[in-house]
């Protein structure tokens, strides 16, 4: 069984629950009174991003719309500019809600198959981890030669690599890019502890979860 | 006046030969005329950003940050943490919070952390350099170091969002944040009225969805010019690249003609303090600063 159809038996109809037990701070959704201030006030919202926006999305929970909202484009929108969650008047941290189900979706395989802010937050963790450090410069060459959909993609590297030359020069010329970063670059000395410790936390976070271990 | 200590998480960004190297090099100057005394946190990590949550989860976002705390109080005991991004405040700040709140979190963070060899015994304050300024030191003793005041150069003070949001300056208002305003005055500068201050520059979404974003930083742009902003003000390394380096992406899709220099609030406050041009780190701007490199000594 899947780790999406494992979840789909042991929750049964009951979205909200599943929401409020797997997704970071998800025990709020219910707290939402549908006013719409957090669209409003979302940047991304008026370029048209979202699918459905937050507000929407806390509706549709307890409608128990799973798929529609696990498989939805509308979380990976969110900047992490926090404006939902100042001007929230029931204080929802719809920012870390955003953030939780994204992530639960990307856990059960039912994110969107082509979504580049979900690739590029795939880069990002996986780029700072492996050294305790951010490289910009694999960091950003692995956004431009990756596809859509994750993929090494050589010709649409050099597409994004030659619109991004007068930037690359720029940066270059200020010295705040630094092509032997290719070589390795800045790192933590303790590299083997920091590996150790995720580790752990992973095996912590499944646990407590009750999620699949794979 | 006694020397101030501080635990320094400087972060990615301001590495040598990283996007940020500039606001070092100027907070560096900055902290040297204000008798600030920064030690870098030994061996210090990522703070993994806001961005990183598709495969971070929670707790090892949190346990991320919980090294560099017990890091931090093993080396560095007693002294708060400053920041001088905006995201590795925030991210570390959130870290914090969530961890002091929950003792099952404390008890996960603690078992992760001693496969490292660390631990939490106390939790170091968490503090942005900004903060800092105002907190610690105030405006009347930040003017006090004056000695080249920027006379008659109009800035747009561009917070952004992440030093005022969801956390922020104690005191100030999310809507229309005044410490940014408030130093450029000090500094001897004008602060130009700025009805984008906090707008957000599309974070992390610059690279993924450079339409989205770049759409964004032109209102930020153009508002700084509407204003009579002869530059752009920023405290955070993110909002400063992505509102600087897009200009010439952002003139090709609109029909702009926007070439205006985005800076750290830390340059502007090396040069009023007398320093160069070179120690405001100015020949770090993609987009130079020949206003302020003139006046600089």
């Amino acid at each position: 069984m899947s780790a999406n159809q494992e979840m789909a038996v042991r929750y049964k109809n009951n979205f909200l629950k599943e929401v409020e037990q797997q997704v970071e701070m998800g025990e709020w959704v219910k707290m939402c009174m549908q006013c719409g201030v957090c669209s409003g006030s979302c940047p991304t919202n008026f370029h048209p991003g979202w699918e459905h926006p937050p507000q929407e999305i806390f509706m549709m929970i307890r409608a128990g719309k799973r798929e529609e909202v696990l498989s939805s484009p509308s979380m990976w929108m969110c900047t992490s500019c926090y404006n939902c969650i100042v001007r929230c008047p029931r204080k929802l941290p719809i920012t870390h809600i955003m953030h939780g189900l994204a992530e639960y979706a990307y856990e059960l395989g039912l994110a969107p198959k082509v979504q580049p802010t979900k690739n590029l937050s795939k880069l990002f963790w996986e780029n700072a981890t492996k050294t305790g450090r951010i490289n910009e410069l694999t960091f950003s060459l692995g956004m431009y030669f990756k596809d859509a959909e994750g993929k090494i993609n050589i010709g649409q590297g050099i597409k994004k690599g030659l619109e991004m030359q007068k930037v690359a020069l720029g940066l270059l010329k200020a010295k705040r890019l630094n092509l032997f970063e290719i070589f390795g670059g800045h790192k933590c000395k303790d590299q083997k502890g920091i590996h150790a410790m995720l580790a752990k936390a992973y095996a912590l976070e499944s646990k407590r979860k009750g999620r699949h271990v794979g | 006046m006694a020397k101030r200590q501080y635990a320094f998480y400087p972060g990615c960004s301001s590495q040598k030969g990283a996007s940020a190297s500039n606001y070092l090099t100027s907070v560096e100057s900055m902290c040297k005329t204000l008798d600030i005394q920064l030690t870098e946190i030994p061996d210090w990590n990522c703070c993994g950003a806001s961005i990183s949550y598709a495969e971070a989860g929670e707790l090892p976002r949190h346990v991320m940050n919980a090294r560099n705390f017990a890091l931090s109080e093993a080396n560095l005991p007693g002294q708060d943490i400053v920041a001088t991004c905006a995201a590795c405040w925030l991210g570390a700040k959130e870290s914090k919070e969530r961890i002091e709140h929950s003792s099952q979190l404390m008890a996960d963070t603690q078992e992760a952390l001693k496969e490292a060899g660390l631990s939490i015994k106390v939790m170091p304050e968490i503090r942005h350099m900004a903060e800092v300024l105002v907190e610690d030191f105030g405006f009347e003793e930040l003017g006090r170091h004056v000695k080249n005041p920027l006379q008659g150069l109009k800035f747009a003070g561009y917070v952004g969002c992440q030093t005022n949001r969801p956390f922020g300056i104690a005191g100030e208002n999310f809507e229309n944040p005044m410490y940014l305003d408030k130093i450029i005055e000090t500094m001897g500068g004008e602060a130009v009225p700025y009805d984008q201050k906090v707008t957000c520059c599309g974070g992390a979404l610059a690279f993924s969805e450079p339409d989205k974003a770049q759409a964004q930083i032109k209102d930020i742009i153009e508002a700084a010019y509407d204003g009579g902003a002869e530059m752009i003000v920023t405290p955070c390394p993110l909002c400063q690249a992505n509102v600087e380096i897009y200009q010439g992406h952002i003139n090709k899709k609109y029909g702009t003609k926007f070439n205006i220099p985005v800076l750290y609030y830390s340059q502007l406050m090396t040069i009023a303090y007398g320093g160069s041009a070179k120690e405001a780190g100015l020949d770090g701007q993609v987009i130079r600063a020949p206003k302020l490199e003139a006046l600089a000594k």
